[in-house]
């Protein structure tokens, strides 16, 4: 590539990353609601799909084309061109967080990094500003069908994602204190020193901030135990119950996509992200180059998977919170708690410092 | 001489990049402003006032100040106009109605406006020097950080409007609180 210039290489590879990162997000996306309905089978004692391909294995691609193939309906009485904006909304905004996140090691060629679409001095709280703006897809398409049922929807999913925010951005400031950095690259690298002993949850203390941020996250993904505002029993099935064929599928896979961001959140603010939990155990060019590359990518998807697992076995083991215990619990338990995480993490770094 | 040459040209293409940012979001801004105003239900123009946060955010982070733009993002559009949002789906506020307006504000308001327009962009550029200066792009990269350099001028030469504003905040909360409470 010696014939390019710096800036050309710089788009070309920034491009094929893009791309790649949003297929392997989406293809992520489809092969979680697989997952879930195979776990949760499981877990009530069924099967769960294993009729198209082997185990099953083929059944997101049959839920895809199903969902193309449907006939789209636009009830007469929303307001139309908010109705069809919403989804995506919903959708560019869970897709886009994934953008600043570093998922392995620090690789460069031709002094682009790698492993990470686009390195953010402020990437945590791009990541909080790109949540913040995705209530815009929820609330405006339970406004435009022009639905009860949908409006209640949306007023639940609106007012509980804004109430969990908060606890949500207090619990990651420890970390950010930790690290003094925004960047989630910095943050990463300030839990790389020891391995698993050097973890934000476990050798940085930051065990409260974790489990806050863990249900706060469940509450703002809208899954399950706080998942008051697709509750079918209630509800039909909330923001999105007059929304056919892709702009259903997009609310989908926004809601996945937000399960795959968060998770990616917590591997890189509380498990060390791309870093081994051995630390340096074994020799850093253990391999030659090619494992060097592989083994953080690796040790980042191990942990992912395990939040996705752990969203999974929740929905499968816990009832759904009553509207007044999931405010109540917002904002008398978990926004103290954070506040008293910050104090106490700030207390401690001042003495020790 | 040679390195020189290369570094100049990348900082000039960079600039470029960066002015063509500024004119499509300073051009996203203008538009959702006056989107803001010819809309006719609250909704949309909620959604327009959005528009034009965000554009905002982009132009404050192109002048390298990307705490800024963080802040205006999940404060501004993330917060305060999805209550807005709120309040108008709640209240289910209908399209609004057309007068034709009165006289006095056709004769004074247009004028008035440009007047205000020609004495804002008069005093910026005579008084650039006095204001100090910042150029388009150049910060979007590592090399500075000022969330620090924001922090600490606010919790030393600025700590008493910090603080200030914080009770006025507070006394506002309380406020709603007494105005949300039932009469017993």
């Amino acid at each position: 590539m010696s014939h390019l210039t710096p800036f050309q290489t710089f788009l070309l590879l920034s491009i094929l990353k893009v791309i790649v990162v949003l297929v392997i997000t989406l293809t992520t996306v489809a092969y979680t609601v697989l997952l879930e309905r195979k776990v949760l089978g499981r877990i009530q004692n069924r099967w769960g799909p294993s009729r198209v391909g082997p185990f099953g294995l083929l059944q997101p691609l049959a839920d895809g084309i199903k969902l193309f193939l449907k006939e789209e309906l636009i009830p007469i009485a929303s307001e139309r061109p908010l109705f069809i904006i919403a989804p995506i909304i919903a959708l560019t905004c869970s897709l886009i967080s994934v953008a600043v996140v570093p998922f392995g090691g620090m690789q460069m060629v031709h002094g682009v990094e790698i492993f990470n679409v686009a390195d953010l001095n402020i990437g945590l709280l791009v990541i909080l500003g790109i949540t913040s703006i995705g209530v815009y897809g929820i609330a405006l398409s339970g406004w435009s069908s022009n639905n009860k049922f949908a409006l209640l929807g949306s007023l639940r999913a609106t007012s509980q994602m804004i109430s969990y925010e908060l606890a949500l951005g207090l619990s990651l400031v420890g970390v950010v204190l930790r690290a003094q950095s925004l960047s989630l690259r910095d943050i990463v690298n300030s839990q790389s020193a020891h391995g698993l002993l050097s973890w934000n949850v476990f050798g940085g203390f930051q065990f409260v901030a974790f489990f806050i941020y863990l249900m706060a996250a469940y509450a703002e993904t809208n899954r399950a135990p706080f998942d008051l505002p697709e509750a079918e029993s209630e509800l039909v099935a909330g923001y999105h119950t007059e929304y056919s064929s892709m702009k259903f599928a997009m609310f989908f896979m926004a809601e996945y996509a937000n399960m795959v961001t968060v998770s990616c959140v917590a591997t890189l603010l509380f498990f060390g992200g791309a870093s081994s939990p051995l630390g340096h155990l074994l020799p850093d060019n253990f391999g030659g180059p090619v494992l060097t590359a592989v083994f953080p990518i690796l040790w980042f998807v191990v942990k992912v998977l395990f939040f996705l697992l752990l969203y999974i076995w929740v929905r499968g083991t816990l009832p759904r919170f009553r509207y007044d215990q999931l405010m109540s619990f917002g904002w008398k338990f978990l926004l103290p708690v954070a506040m008293a995480n910050i104090v106490v993490t700030s207390l401690v770094m001042a003495l020790r410092s | 001489m040679f390195f020189e040459a290369k570094t100049d040209s990348r900082k000039t293409k960079q600039n470029i990049m960066q002015l063509v940012l500024f004119i499509i979001f300073g051009a996203l801004a203008v538009a959702g402003a006056l989107n803001l105003l010819l809309q006719r239900h609250p909704i949309n123009s909620a959604l327009s006032l959005v528009v034009v946060m965000m554009s905002l955010a982009v132009l404050y982070w192109s002048l390298g100040a990307e705490f800024l733009a963080a802040a205006q993002v999940i404060v501004y559009s993330g917060a305060i106009m999805v209550f807005f949002v709120f309040v108008i789906m709640l209240l289910n506020a209908g399209e609004e109605e057309r007068t034709k307006g009165s006289r006095a504000a056709y004769l004074v308001g247009f004028p008035g406006a440009a007047a205000i327009f020609c004495l804002l962009s008069f005093v910026f550029l005579s008084e650039s020097h006095a204001l100090g200066s910042s150029s388009v792009g150049g910060y979007l990269n590592h090399i500075t950080s000022n969330i620090s350099e924001v922090s600490a001028l606010l919790f030393t030469k600025l700590l008493l409007p910090f603080e200030v504003t914080s009770v006025l905040i507070l006394v506002a909360i309380l406020g709603a609180v007494v105005l949300a409470r039932k009469e017993q």
